[in-house]
């Protein structure tokens, strides 16, 4: 494999993946040698985080566009983690004042399109949304709903690039391609050091193949001796030079979370 | 100023000096003009609508300002025409679906919004459904079609839009965010959307027409670029036919040739060396230079031939030619230049640029006539031919009856004057970026086809502030924003209002069960903020709703498209709009955009003008009083000088009537021009004058001897802005065209009225004692062509 790709590379790839391979030169058996690394990197980092059971914390968003205007929204989230699907999780919104109250339930599913719903306090209903979009703001922020719903290995395909070390630590890098169409990234790069597994840092390439949005995460803390969770996210927008920050607060593991926790009617009293 | 005796030995020694050294003199010219030549490596194109706004520009910042707090605007849209005009069969559905899907890969691509990839929103018992309008379209039947075409024929935010009423013709509206670092991005994505509408025409039975501010850009881009490369051709051609026409010489005309060339190339490579992008006006600097570079060529060569005529050896005539025309070729070199740098009073940095360009060529051209062009003749084997001209005895006769037929010339050249000055106001300012470009260019009959046919390309953008964090959800500030949309939709010429409001109202309808009734405002602050944070969640990859609010959800912006008005049209919608909001809702806002900056380019540069005219103006007549040692003739000069200007408006206004932002440069620069024919007329009469002839005598001795010349150097620069007339690009055909009519009334005033105003004013004897600066210098013209 090659270690660096242009984004010419990219965008060619995205148009004709097929084709693009055969120009890079790489014989078939070292490209499946690079997508089994891969695979194997993803899913050790996904076993080394399975067993957390469920989880809580506080979230600040701040929003910041590229002349230096704000926008803060906080919010508190509570995760159950699923056996053999993708994790159940609620989104309490606090602020800004006028959708305190709102909540947002999303069952992840390893294949297909998610299950969401809204809680709109105003109107006093739950929503189902239906839709396959999953790659839109959240929250008006850099980060899609793609962006910070659980990650399941099933989501994408991989490919072993490189090691590369920085900040005195050994990285994998892997490049992800998303298996749903309707993704709004071609590829993504990801950087997960080689002791503990954890994502340090994400390039993602928008639908022509050019670098969009970087993400890195920093802060990180053990919980129960074994999970490893950043309390600093930042998203970084290169083309439209806007930024997210997101600061976890608060984390506590084991609240003894059930699946009726994380139900329609559990939404309207959610608060 | 020295004696002039003192000069003309000056002059004398160079000329010596010159053809003793011919050979490194011509070496060394061209070597200095390739050096400064070799800087047109660094010029480059600026492909940039916006540099036609100095970074002071109101309009500008206004709309700059717009662009940091929404998505930005520089758009392409496409209009999809299907040949059997259904825009919602499969097939034409298909093609829609396919470009949609494949614009989001062209290069700085950020957002597209088309018919099919449109946020459907339906209600289904508490689910909201949330989809592309069209997906698989060639797979849908009868049914599904005729109900996508009823949705979006219906929806307010699509029709006019993206779709026209009677479902023939669709849009595919794609927002690039150029990250304005290289000069090839513009080009690179017209491309990449021309090869794109052609693969899309050749699988499906779809016309595919385009427009757009990036369309724009590049269609600046490329007049400039074929005004270099179709204009400029024609310039060589029609110098070599003139200046060989003039002096039946191949080696004058091949002189002469280099002269013009090297002119040319040295301005524009010192315009590279000052890091000059060029934009359309500043291309047409070299027709301009080489136009203004032949007529001292011209001045150089024809007195040349008349010496040698004489029985001169060439030598002799080389230094008779310049001891006649070094001081006259100066002079006028100089005020052309003081013209055309009058023109960095304007407003506009290309219109700086043409000026700059433009002065730097017409010094090099003198420096070049009096180095290069002698030197060379020195060298090249010359013949003389004798030969008389006709039109040297018409001038004697013509002279003749000017002074015999004074009254009349007097009476009706007032009258005919004043006829054209009173169609002055006819003229009415229009730039609408469109229009600037003939129906040659096909940025130009897309964009009137699309006009016709989709949406208008003229938009007034309002960013409405609602004073507070997350206010745009504040039922107050959404009731103000309907009631400005109800009342803009109403103004003349508006056909499309985009607002938040209507989605709020869509959301409100899909929330309680698509129930009609409910398609209205939400009630609550609540209510509409969580409505837009199920919307935000909802939406896809691209479609976020930055391109209507801004980050903190304080402000929004409504777009206002228009039909093809003028520019006094389309500032009288903008400022109502503002008058409206102040008064009736207490909000300021001003309708920005590409369309207004050009609308009221012209206006802005008028105030800059009309200083840097009135600048050049006093300079160039100080110069001709200082040259002509006399204020009274200074003063006089002003006339034939100004009049041909207001006449050619005169004329312009009954003939045309509508002008557009370079007129307002044409003032200045033809005032340089049109100021040779009057020096040398007057320096003429003075010299006469002075020698204690009357008022007559001065005047036939004026004709005689410059007249030709004067005929000759105009019907030269005439021809020069006819072949930049033939620009395709309006602002270049137009300043061209202007300048030429003034160069043409320039002639007129200069032998019809000049001479009246001085048998009125000027009938005094002179006082003999009066030193001349001319005895021989400036009587180049003496011998008939």
């Amino acid at each position: 494999m090659q270690p660096s790709r242009s984004k010419k590379q990219f965008a060619i790839r995205a148009l004709v993946s097929a084709l693009a391979l055969t120009s890079f030169s790489v014989s078939a058996s070292e490209l499946d040698l690079a997508a089994e690394k891969g695979l194997e990197i993803a899913t050790e980092a996904d076993r080394r985080d399975f067993g957390f059971g469920d989880l809580s914390n506080n979230l600040t968003m701040t929003l910041r566009n590229k002349y230096g205007e704000e926008s803060v929204r906080t919010m508190r989230t509570k995760t159950l983690e699923q056996e053999g699907d993708g994790d159940k999780s609620l989104v309490i919104f606090d602020n800004p004042r006028d959708v305190k109250g709102t909540a947002f339930l999303s069952f992840t599913h390893k294949v297909g399109s998610d299950d969401q719903w809204l809680y709109l306090p105003a109107l006093k209903r739950v929503k189902r949304i239906s839709s396959s979009n999953k790659s839109g703001p959240f929250m008006g922020s850099e980060f899609s709903y793609e962006d910070i719903a659980s990650q399941e290995v099933e989501k994408y395909t991989y490919q072993y690039l490189r090691n590369e070390t920085f900040d005195g630590r050994d990285h994998f890098v892997l490049e992800l391609d998303p298996v749903d169409p309707k993704s709004g990234y071609s590829i993504q790069h990801i950087w997960i050091d080689t002791t503990e597994y954890r994502a340090w840092k994400t390039d993602f390439y928008d639908r022509k193949g050019d670098l969009m949005k970087t993400l890195t995460a920093s802060d990180f803390n053990q919980y129960a001796d074994k999970y490893w969770r950043a309390h600093k996210m930042m998203m970084i927008n290169h083309q439209m030079g806007k930024s997210t920050e997101l600061l976890y607060n608060d984390w506590v593991f084991s609240n003894g979370f059930s699946d009726r926790d994380f139900t329609k009617n559990s939404l309207s009293r959610a608060k | 100023m020295s004696s002039p005796q003192l000069q003309a030995n000056w002059v004398g020694r160079y000329a010596d000096w010159l053809i003793r050294y011919r050979w490194l003199v011509a070496i060394g010219a061209l070597l200095l003009a390739f050096v400064a030549a070799s800087g047109a490596r660094f010029l480059g194109f600026n492909n940039d609508y916006r540099a036609f706004f100095s970074e002071a520009n109101p309009q500008l910042q206004a709309y700059e300002k717009i662009q940091r707090t929404y998505t930005k605007n520089d758009n392409i849209l496409f209009a999809v025409v299907a040949k059997d005009g259904n825009a919602f069969s499969s097939d034409a559905l298909a093609a829609v679906e396919e470009m949609t899907e494949k614009s989001w890969l062209l290069p700085f691509a950020l957002r597209v919004d088309s018919i099919t990839n449109f946020q459907h929103t339906i209600a289904e018992e508490d689910d909201l459904l949330v989809q592309d309008l069209v997906e698989n379209a060639s797979g849908l039947d009868a049914a599904t079609l005729a109900s996508i075409k009823a949705t979006a024929i219906a929806d307010p935010t699509l029709k006019e839009r993206l779709v026209n009423s009677d479902g023939s013709v669709t849009g595919i509206n794609i927002t690039f965010q150029l990250p304005q670092k290289s000069m090839t991005e513009t080009p690179e994505a017209a491309a990449a959307a021309q090869a794109l509408m052609e693969e899309i025409e050749a699988k499906y039975d779809v016309e595919i027409y385009a427009t757009g501010i990036i369309l724009l850009s590049n269609a600046f881009f490329e007049a400039s670029q074929s005004d270099m490369s179709t204009l400029v051709p024609l310039m060589y051609l029609v110098i070599i036919v003139v200046v060989f026409l003039l002096v039946r010489s191949v080696s004058a005309t091949f002189a002469a040739l280099l002269v013009i060339v090297f002119s040319m190339a040295a301005g524009m490579g010192l315009a590279g060396f000052l890091g000059i992008k060029l934009t359309p006006p500043s291309a047409s600097a070299p027709t301009i230079i080489m136009t203004l570079a032949v007529a001292d060529s011209i001045h150089i060569l024809v007195s040349l031939f008349a010496a040698m005529r004489r029985g001169l050896s060439k030598h002799a005539a080389i230094r008779e030619s310049l001891q006649l025309n070094m001081g006259p070729v100066f002079l006028t070199s100089i005020t052309t230049a003081i013209g055309f740098l009058s023109m960095n009073f304007s407003d506009a940095p290309p219109f700086h640029d043409l000026g700059n360009i433009t002065a730097m060529g017409v010094m090099v051209a003198f420096f070049l006539s009096v180095t290069l062009l002698p030197a060379l003749m020195a060298i090249l084997p010359v013949k003389s031919r004798a030969s008389e001209s006709k039109i040297g005895r018409s001038m004697d006769v013509l002279g003749d009856f000017v002074i015999r037929r004074q009254r009349p010339i007097l009476l009706s050249g007032v009258i005919v004057s004043l006829a054209l000055l009173a169609m002055i106001p006819r003229n009415e300012i229009n730039d609408d970026f469109v229009g600037y470009f003939d129906e040659s260019v096909e940025f130009r009959t897309d964009s009137d086809y699309i006009n016709e046919n989709l949406s208008g390309i003229y938009q007034l953008i309002y960013s409405l502030e609602s004073g507070s964090a997350n206010g745009v959800s504040n039922p107050e500030f959404l009731a103000k924003l309907e009631h400005f949309t109800e009342w803009m939709e109403t103004q003349p010429g508006v056909r499309h209002v985009n607002t938040i409001g209507d989605t709020f109202k869509r959301l409100n309808k899909n929330l309680h069960g698509d129930d009609p009734s409910y398609y209205k405002l939400p009630e609550g602050q609540e209510l509409a903020a969580q409505y837009l944070l199920l919307y935000e969640l909802s939406l896809p990859y691209g479609l976020d709703l930055n391109n209507q609010l801004n980050v903190a959800k304080s402000s929004t912006q409504i777009v206002v498209t228009l039909d093809n008005l003028k520019s006094q049209e389309l500032k009288a919608v903008a400022d109502a709009g503002s008058v409206w909001l102040e008064k009736n809702v207490g909000l300021t806002a001003y309708g920005v955009g590409p369309a207004i900056m050009f609308a009221n380019i012209a206006e802005r540069n008028m105030e800059g003008m009309l200083v840097g005219t009135l600048v050049a103006l006093i300079l160039i007549s100080a110069l001709i009083g200082i040259a002509l040692r006399s204020v009274k003739l200074g003063v006089l000069s002003l006339i034939p000088n100004l009049l041909p200007a207001g006449l050619a408006f005169g004329l312009w206004g009954a003939l045309v009537g509508e002008v557009n932002v370079a007129v307002t440069m044409v003032t200045g620069m033809a005032l340089g021009i049109v100021v040779d024919d009057t020096v040398h007329f007057l320096s003429k009469y003075l010299r006469q004058r002075r020698a204690g002839e009357n008022v007559e005598d001065g005047l036939r001795y004026a004709f005689s001897s410059v007249g030709v010349a004067i005929v000759v150097t105009s019907v030269i620069l005439i021809a020069g802005f006819m072949v930049l007339a033939q620009s395709s690009f309006g602002m270049n055909s137009s300043m061209a065209l202007l300048t030429a009519i003034c160069i043409l009334m320039a002639l007129f005033a200069d032998f019809l009225l000049l001479p009246i105003l001085l048998m009125k004013l000027d009938a005094k004897a002179y006082d003999p004692a009066i030193p001349t600066i001319e005895n021989k210098e400036q009587n180049y013209a003496t011998q008939p062509l």
